[in-house]
């Protein structure tokens, strides 16, 4: 009981505390859920700058190969979050994102559709989709984790089994000729500040081809997306009341209904948000490859709730942060990029990342102790 | 027009066989605390439900300001000026001070579609508010998981109040605290009166109601055993109301025979 944080005011003279002050900037930075994955970040930079500072990685060319892996992740990793912080999981993610490229590829090439209706079509199914398990998991009252378990199996197994129906294989090419002139393709898979980069060669200050082109042609769409919805979900938590409602909704599902919250709308625009950023990470990926594979994404989801965890969101709901989850991401895309330009062998990339989120488990369960209890 | 804010008038509920609440009748003045006692069982939480529109009465009426009244939900309840503040104060720990004060019902600003929450002046009325009631947020961007019992029970009150309550329900707002935390929260209750709100006090503890509350009524098994003004009845006869003096009475008789017998 904090008995040093009370003080009797009158009515009138009600005025801003000065221990206000005595409070550090330390202190309120310690507060902040994605400390932990920002710090993080910081140290595996040094760390690669100090192993790998003169193999290439940190070159142009170099960045943008581990920004575009973290992006990618971080797209769906963002979403995971929200959902996170919303008090429920998705499991179904990776399987989503199968689901999505095939929803893309198999209109495209075999019901000849165009390009920009496909891509349309996919993230339809992916709202269907999102809304069905928010339902699902709103109405009957059961754990997320295990309806988008089912959900997980349901979307994997269908996207083979309709795969082989229409094609008779397992993957689907031929979608990079469609790309050009496509009125919606262009928003994920276009390289970005090209200029930049041809002036930068033209300065001799990045790497060349042979041909005199620059070796890092643009930054690529992965990484335009990922900045883009780390600033828009910002925006919604921190800023608008739908961020408050999903803090609410995650904290305390019975409070937030009994002070109005629409509680239920909320987690099923959160599930919504996560096929839906899954649509948008099978797209890029889609575009980029020129072909889908119905055993794409697989395992994403476990990457992406590591990632938010390793952001600073409780696996209980309630707290957490976009920006965490985003420099969570990027820690995985560094380490996962970076090993290949050290002499570690790229096996032991699965034991960082499991070591990576144990730490911050640890770390987060503090955090969380020092922000319910009683100073 | 009524004198009376709220009245109930032989209320009854009940469920299937059971009879939760049976002619329950009592009224409420503005500016008035009337403290609801009663024994665990005694039908507190059905008549606490009943007030919040959760649950219909089953005879009887509700009055409130002179009209009769029904509810058809917990929303027709709240905006009809009933507040009530459960036990569970509808507070999230790791939550803010202000997000939890503006919880559901955040002040938005700026462009249709760009709305966002208000939160600098959210801050600056929770703070306020909260500073009224002598309970100092030194950060209004604090989670309420820092504050104590019973500054928190006073911020879920202090939400009510702000959103227009003119009848508020508190369900046992002293019994997880300590003294002093319970007599900060009793002070900012009859405060809270003193500034024209009714409150109805429900509480099994007469130690707690009996310095702030201006009438009390005790409930029984479902049956309220009258209202009694503050000066018709003291302390003691309240207590023994409570916990069913005959009862109590009878007790004291066998302790008696055991004792004897042991000798």
């Amino acid at each position: 009981m904090s008995t040093k944080t009370k003080s009797i005011h009158s009515k009138n003279n009600f005025k801003q505390d000065d221990r206000l002050k005595k409070v550090s900037s330390l202190r309120v930075l310690l507060n902040r859920p994605e400390l932990g994955a920002l710090g993080g970040a910081i140290l595996v930079f040094i760390f690669f700058g100090i192993v790998a500072g003169d193999t290439g990685m940190f070159s142009a060319f170099g960045m943008l190969n581990f920004f575009d892996v973290s992006a990618n992740l971080g797209i769906i990793a963002i979403a995971a979050a929200m959902l996170m912080i919303g008090g429920e999981f998705d499991l179904s993610i990776g399987s989503m994102i199968g689901f999505a490229g095939i929803c893309i590829a198999i209109p495209a090439i075999y019901w000849g559709w165009p390009l920009w209706m496909s891509i349309i079509f996919a993230f339809s199914m992916a709202v269907i989709v999102g809304y069905f398990n928010g339902l699902l998991v709103v109405k009957t009252g059961l754990p997320s984790f295990i309806v988008t378990l089912a959900m997980l199996f349901i979307l994997r197994g269908a996207t083979l089994a309709i795969t082989r129906l229409i094609t008779g294989r397992t993957q689907v090419p031929g979608l990079r000729v469609l790309i050009e002139n496509d009125p919606i393709a262009w928003l994920f898979a276009t390289d970005t500040f090209k200029w930049l980069f041809i002036w930068l060669g033209s300065m001799n200050l990045i790497d060349l081809r042979t041909d005199g082109t620059p070796l890092a042609t643009g930054i690529p769409p992965s990484v335009i997306w990922f900045i883009f919805l780390t600033i828009l979900t910002t925006w919604i938590l921190m800023k608008t009341r739908y961020g408050n409602w999903i803090f609410a909704s995650g904290g305390d599902k019975n409070g937030a209904r009994n002070v109005g919250v629409p509680v239920g709308r909320v987690k099923i625009g959160l599930f919504i948000g996560t096929a839906v950023a899954s649509t948008i990470f099978a797209t890029i990926q889609v575009l980029d490859a020129g072909s889908a594979d119905t055993m794409r994404g697989s395992l994403k989801e476990l990457e992406a709730i590591a990632a938010a965890v390793v952001g600073g969101c409780l696996l209980t709901g309630g707290y957490g942060s976009a920006i965490g989850a985003a420099f969570g991401a990027i820690i995985f895309g560094t380490v996962s990029m970076g090993i290949f330009y050290t002499d570690i062998d790229t096996d032991w990339f699965k034991v960082f990342l499991g070591a990576m989120m144990l730490i911050a488990v640890i770390f987060n369960n503090y955090i969380r102790k020092k922000v319910t209890e009683s100073k | 027009m009524s004198d009376y804010l709220i009245q109930f008038n032989n209320v009854s509920k009940f469920f299937g066989k059971v009879i939760a609440l049976k002619d329950v009748t009592m009224k409420l003045k503005k500016g008035e605390i009337m403290c609801l006692l009663g024994d665990n069982g005694a039908g507190k939480s059905t008549l606490i439900k009943t007030l919040a529109g959760v649950h219909k009465p089953d005879e009887g009426e509700i009055v409130i300001e002179g009209e009769k009244i029904i509810f058809d939900g917990p929303k027709d309840a709240l905006d009809m000026g009933i507040a009530t503040v459960y036990q569970d104060l509808a507070l999230v720990s790791l939550m803010s001070v202000t997000r939890n004060f503006f919880m559901g019902r955040e002040p938005l600003k700026g462009l249709p579609f760009f709305k966002t929450f208000d939160l600098e002046k959210a801050n600056k009325i929770a703070a306020e508010r909260m500073g009224q009631i002598g309970i100092d947020v030194r950060d209004p961007s604090q989670a309420v998981g820092t504050m104590s019992g019973g500054e928190r029970q006073c911020l879920a009150i202090s939400r009510a109040i702000y959103f227009g309550a003119k009848v508020l329900v508190l369900d046992e707002p002293t019994s997880a605290l300590g003294v002093h935390q319970a007599s900060v929260v009793l002070k900012y209750i009859v405060k809270a009166a003193s500034q024209g709100l009714a409150v109805i006090l429900i509480t099994h503890n007469v130690h707690h109601a009996y310095p702030v509350g201006n009438s009390f009524t005790v409930l029984n098994r479902g049956k309220s055993l009258g209202t009694y003004n503050k000066k018709d009845i003291s302390r003691e006869k309240l207590l023994s109301m409570m916990a069913g003096g005959e009862e109590l009475d009878k007790l004291e008789v066998e302790l008696k025979e055991i004792n004897r017998l042991a000798n």
